[in-house]
């Protein structure tokens, strides 16, 4: 992991930070220079809400290098409420209790490290959206 | 544009090949080709490849199988599609004889993953995937099928088990393969106690890692002769993508990159998807087998699992599928795989398989090569010219 890639990418791994295209209004998650949908090239900047649910989701027993200490863990793609779906791991929940549909929420939290003296890797990652009354709402 | 055929095929066995590198694979492929076609030289070479960089320190491996294949001088290039790496060579092989720029083409696929430690390969493979959104949130090349797999069994009610009826078949075959890597069937209560890997894919969904090589030579039709008594007509050889990221795709379930590429193939050989014989599809995981037959035209979007276990995908069935055990069963030394199908589907319409995997009556053979999720499909038509 260099370090200018990463710091290259904070405002994606931070803030959820992606485009909205000026002609049609679709959100695209990562920020795209051209609008898949349109083709249009007129984007801005668009944070994302972090709300969203799970479209589908695994749970990782063995795990890529860099991640063998955090196994079991979940990984899922969850479609946010923009209607742009993201890939990020789950967190704050037994692997037991995931299901596809349920609604979570962006938090800011650790994604790695690279051995003691390495960089620590920090980005957006999921968490079930406990008792959280919209959330209850949607879920029927 | 001139028609161009097949006129030598060679691969070596697809094993863990500890005593052989990279270039030793794909010489040997080569050489074995160059055989079947009785030449001793050609224009070009067009190497697919995909992580000899990353695994064996290695780039520039065109010009180097080219000289160490006694072919020094001519025209060689690698060609990379993640796991799709092997027919992309193809294609370029097909369309520089095709153009007439070039008399007679080698593509050879190689690949040697078990170089490093398997930490090293895991890593390595994941970068098929995009690095900056997939790969950094801990998702392994395995964990992204697992998402399809998922979804796929909640969409459409499909139970895990039954999915075994996809690695049962590919063991079956490979039995029968003496180049395949396992000879030993799977049962369903095997598949059933597999250990996980990505919840809910497991050891007998997951195709092996592996090193191997596979080449063919092709040359214009109307040449054909010279070469060969069975020379098979490349009736298409097709490129579709789609997106990289799994997660930018409006239905994950649906492989437009698979769609795409088969249409076209289908469209440029005149052909319906019933008319294909054989089907070599590129079973990396027993989902991908099952999205690539939907995607593919020859079942409906969530019946392929079911037809599966009604016995449509055997030797004898519909439509036979990894009859000679397709990624599962031979392996996937991931950037030659795409060439083994396709030397998989000359063998069938040479008639030149084992008995106990022969497809009556086959005018079509198809092999379908993936990269990554789906990003890179290449489809490629052969047809039957000798009676
Ligand atoms: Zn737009």
């Amino acid at each position: 992991m260099d370090i200018p890639r990463n710091w290259r990418l904070r405002d994606q791994r931070y803030r959820l930070q992606g485009t909205r295209c000026a002609s049609c209004g679709a959100h695209h998650f990562p920020p795209r220079p051209v609008c898949p949908r349109c083709r249009g090239r007129h984007v801005e900047p668009y944070r994302f809400t972090g709300r969203g649910r799970v479209y589908s989701y695994t749970v990782v027993y063995q795990a890529p290098e860099g991640f063998e200490q955090y196994v079991p863990y979940v990984v899922a793609l969850v479609d946010l409420e923009e209607g742009v779906r993201v890939t990020a791991q789950l967190t704050d929940v037994d692997p037991e209790e995931v299901a596809i549909g349920m609604p979570v929420e962006m938090v800011l939290r650790k994604l790695g490290e690279e051995g003691e003296r390495g960089l620590i890797l920090y980005g957006y990652k999921f968490r079930p959206r406990i008792g959280d009354p919209k959330g209850e709402a949607e879920s029927d | 544009m001139r028609d161009v055929a097949i006129v030598g095929i060679g691969q070596t066995p697809v094993r863990e090949h500890w005593d052989r590198g990279l270039r030793d694979l794909a010489v040997e492929a080569v050489l074995a080709a160059m055989d079947d076609a009785h030449v001793r030289r050609a224009d070009a070479l067009y190497v697919g490849n995909m992580l000899s960089g990353t695994l064996s320190f290695q780039e520039h491996v065109g010009a180097l199988i080219a000289e160490y294949a006694g072919l020094e001088g001519i025209e060689a290039v690698k060609v990379e599609a993640a796991c799709g790496s092997a027919a992309a060579a193809l294609r370029q092989a097909v369309l520089a004889v095709q153009s007439g720029q070039v008399e007679v083409a080698i593509a050879v696929g190689v690949e040697k993953l078990t170089e490093l430690a398997s930490k090293c390969t895991t890593n390595a493979l994941a970068m098929a995937a995009d690095a900056d959104y997939e790969a950094v949130m801990g998702l392994s090349f395995v964990a992204i099928n697992a998402l399809l797999m998922r979804r796929y069994m909640y969409e459409y009610g499909v139970s895990k088990e039954d999915f075994a009826a996809f690695t049962v078949n590919a063991h079956a075959n490979a039995r029968h393969n003496p180049f395949a890597m396992f000879h030993t069937p799977v049962t369903r209560e095997q598949y059933a106690a597999a250990k996980m890997i990505a919840d809910p894919i497991n050891l007998l969904d997951s195709s092996p890692v592996s090193d191997g090589a596979a080449a063919v030579v092709i040359v214009p039709a109307e040449r054909a002769r010279e070469f060969s008594d069975k020379p098979v007509r490349v009736a298409a050889c097709e490129v579709g993508t789609d997106t990289v990221a799994l997660d930018n795709r409006a239905n994950p379930l649906w492989l437009k990159g698979v769609e795409r590429s088969a249409r076209r193939a289908y469209r440029r050989a005149g052909v319906e998807p019933q008319d294909i014989g054989v089907f070599e599809v590129h079973d990396a995981f027993s989902i991908m087998a099952a999205l690539s037959l939907e995607a593919s035209g020859l079942a409906e979007p969530g019946t392929a699992v079911r037809l599966a276990n009604e016995g449509a995908i055997t030797p004898t069935g519909q439509f036979p599928i990894a009859t000679m055990g397709g990624l599962k069963g031979r392996g996937h030394p991931v950037g030659a795989t795409g060439l083994y199908q396709v030397v998989e589907c000359v063998l069938h319409l040479r008639d030149e398989v084992p008995d106990a995997v022969r497809v009556e009556g086959v005018q079509y053979a198809m092999a379908q090569n993936i990269g990554g999720s789906g990003a890179t499909v290449i489809t490629t038509l052969l047809e039957r010219l000798i009676t």
